[in-house]
Formats: structure tokens, sequence, C-alpha cells
């Protein structure tokens, strides 16, 4: 146990979480710091193609087995699963209305990849390593929260129709297209190509990572000053209790799966994450009705700070206990 | 100068809605617009800034049409279609152009 709350510890003095922390002081402070948005953009298309690539060259280095495709099932049953939990939660907890929750309980099926980057990070600097497709999982985990969420207003509001052209644009949005572009360039080149692209995708991966999430702590940090309206106690309440949820249920799959540890906390994260990136454009096309000020703030204000400072090194921590690592 | 008569409409709207607007537009034989990026700005919804987005979600553009007077009712008919659900401003002002044969 003392070695867990010391490795929880030492997560919340990493680089990376400091630099969210400075990100959200700043934002809270009013400084006028911030990131060009050219240069978050390119930051993020970097941390794509590096965990991509590196979780291609992992599969490539260990080979392919049935887990990987139950793996990838896993996902997709949990990211249709996991919005139905969360609107039934939102509908007692909140006073949302259906609009509202549906859109909010699609964020929450779908995931962050910026939280699973930490997640990976976090498990590399534990010293364990996990499975490389659990890059591909991400991916498949992006779009099917957004049918749920269509389903649920259908069956419990009005209804709302999937508008032509949507799902190809969530399904091939950039995120997607250079993750799952880089993975797949990362499994065919293998070893070989990891050694000539690790000196940009390895080394340099931290200190980007420090800099993409000063900025993230600054967009969660201003979000939340400006849209503290809209987060009542209960709304509140559902973006720190519903990660745990997530996490339990990534838990159970993991553990079936028989994943190894890093894997485990790794779908535990997932399944806990929440996306601030295609879902919320997603919705804005699919339900304009919805709040946005509610999702997002959740999503990226609540959620995403949970989940980096308490989420993943209890995640960690969990898996550990339960796998014995 | 020898000046022409013409509507400039400028359409405020969601980024995510950007394609679908012009889409629509060009259906309806809009052919000439022009993009503008918005900074930020403040209405209904909110207030709200560029600066930070890490979703287009939250971002707008501006799309604006300069047309002959008589082609504004099926521009207004194509753009509502597409503006009626989402967050935005359309509005249709008087201008006047050079070359009345570019409209």
């Amino acid at each position: 146990m003392d070695g867990i709350l010391a490795l929880a510890a030492s997560n919340l003095l990493s680089p990376i979480i400091l630099f969210f922390a400075l990100g959200l002081l700043a934002a809270f402070a009013r400084s006028d710091l911030s990131i060009p948005e050219a240069i978050a953009k390119g930051m993020s298309i970097y941390l794509l193609f590096a965990i991509g690539f590196k979780g291609g060259a992992s599969v490539a280095d260990h080979g392919i087995d049935a887990t990987l495709i139950l793996s990838l099932v896993a996902g997709l049953i949990l990211s249709f699963a996991i919005p139905m939990i969360a609107f039934g939660l939102l509908r007692v907890m909140t006073r949302l209305d259906v609009t509202d929750a549906a859109a909010v309980a699609a964020h929450y099926g779908s995931i962050s990849i910026v939280t699973f980057v930490a997640a990976t990070s976090v498990i590399g600097s534990a010293g364990l390593s996990s499975e490389g497709y659990m890059v591909a999982v991400a991916a498949v985990m992006e779009a099917p929260a957004i049918l749920s969420a269509l389903w649920l207003i259908a069956r419990y509001g009005k209804s709302a129709g999937m508008e032509e052209g949507l799902m190809r644009e969530i399904l091939l949005n950039g995120s997607i297209v250079l993750l799952v572009g880089s993975f797949l360039i990362g499994w065919i080149t293998g070893a070989e190509g990891m050694a000539m692209v690790a000196p940009f995708i390895v080394a340099p991966f931290q200190g980007v990572l420090c800099l993409f999430l000063l900025d993230m702590g600054l967009v969660a940090g201003r979000g939340l000053r400006e849209a503290r309206s809209v987060l009542t106690p209960g709304v509140f309440l559902f973006g720190v209790i519903m990660p745990p949820i997530g996490a339990v249920l990534g838990l159970g799959a993991g553990l079936l799966l028989g994943l190894s540890t890093g894997g485990v906390v790794l779908f535990m994260t997932l399944c806990a994450s929440a996306s601030y990136i295609a879902v919320p454009a997603a919705m804005r096309v699919a339900l304009p009705e919805a709040n946005p000020s509610v999702y997002l703030t959740l999503s990226l204000g609540v959620t995403f700070p949970f989940n980096l400072t308490v989420g993943i090194p209890l995640y960690l921590a969990v898996a550990s206990l339960v796998t014995g690592a | 100068m020898q000046t022409h008569e013409a509507k400039r409409v400028e359409i405020t709207i969601e980024a995510v809605m950007e394609t679908r607007l012009t889409n629509a537009l060009v259906k309806a034989g809009v052919t000439g617009f022009t993009v503008l990026p918005v900074l930020g700005g403040s209405g209904r919804s909110g207030q709200w800034s560029r600066e930070g987005q890490v979703s287009r979600a939250r971002g707008m553009v501006c799309v604006v049409c300069i047309i002959r007077p008589e082609r504004l009712d099926a521009l207004l008919d194509a753009a509502f279609a597409v503006v009626e659900r989402h967050i935005g401003v359309v509005s249709v002002t008087d201008c006047e152009v050079l070359r009345a044969e570019r409209f």
C-alpha cells in the first residue's frame, strides 16, 4: 500500500501534472499566458503521431492474438453502453433535460485521447508496459457513443436523425485518421521504423506533453471560469463520480480479457475519460439545441482534471492491487 | 465611376456548419462567397473567444456573399435551411459594386 501511495504522490508531482496545474492557476488568476493556436494544434498532431506509431511498433514487436480482436469488441460495446449509464445518472442527479443529458452522456461514452496519452506516460514512469493495440481500442471508442446519444434522444425525447455525412465526418476526423494511420505505419515498419523515428517521438515526448498540458490547463481553467453558472452541485458531482464508474467497467473488461496491468490501467482510463474534441463537434451538428457550455465544461473543466490528478493514479493503484503487480 | 446595386449577406455561424452552409449556397447557385475567421464575441449563448478552443465545437466563422438583389431570396432560403437550428446571425445590407457582371 505504501508503494501505491508513493506512486500516487509521485504522479501528482510529475512535470506533466504540475504544468497542467500551472495552466489552471494562470487561467484562474486571469494571466495573459497563452499558447498560440497553431502551436497547440501542432503539438496535438505530434502527440497523436507519436502515440499511434509507438503502439503500432509495439504490436509488430509482440505480435497479434485473439485478445486484440476481443479488446476492440469490448471497447466498442463499452462505448455504446456507458452513455446509457451516464444518461440514467444524469436524469437522477441533475435537472438537465433529455437533450442536454443525452449530449453529456455521449461525451462520457467516448474517450479523451490526451487523458490516454497522460496515462501511458504514468504507467511508463511506474515501470509498467501495456499492449500496443490499446491505441486501436482508443480509436474504436471515439464514435459509438454518439449513436447511443441519438438513440437516447429518439427513445426519451424528440426524434433526432443522423444527418447525412455526419458519421463519415466523425469516423474520418483528423485525430482518428492520424492516430490509426500512425498505428498502421508503426505496425508495418516495426522495430526498424521505430529506430528511424525514435529520436523524434521518444525523447521529446515528455517535454511536448508538458507544454500541451499547460495549454490544456489554461483552456480548462478559462472554461471553468466562464461557465461556472452551469455547474450546479449535481452536475459537478456527476463529473467526478462518472469517471470511477466507467473505470470499474474498464477494470472488469481488462481483467476478463487478461490484459497486462498497464493494459488494464489504460482500459480503465479510456472508459473513465470524456471526449472534448470529436463529440462536442458532432453534438453541435446533430443536437444543436443541447447547451455546449454544459458538456464542454463538464468534460474539459471537471472530468479531465479529475482524471489527470486523482483518476489515473487511482486506476493504477486499483489495477496494481487487483492484478498483484 | 459607374456603380451597381447589390446585396451583402453576412452569415455568422458555428464553424462545424461552415461546409454545410457553403455547400447549400453553391447548390442554390451562389458560387461567390468569402469565409472569414471570427475571433470572439458575445450573444444569447454567452461569451466566447477563439483563443484556447480545443474543439471546433465552439468556433464561429463568417460567410459573406455579395449578390444581385434578385438572387437574394434564393440565397436566404438556402442559408436558412442550414442555420435555422444553430447559433448564429444572418444580416442583409445594401451595397454597391463596381463590376456587376461578376455577381
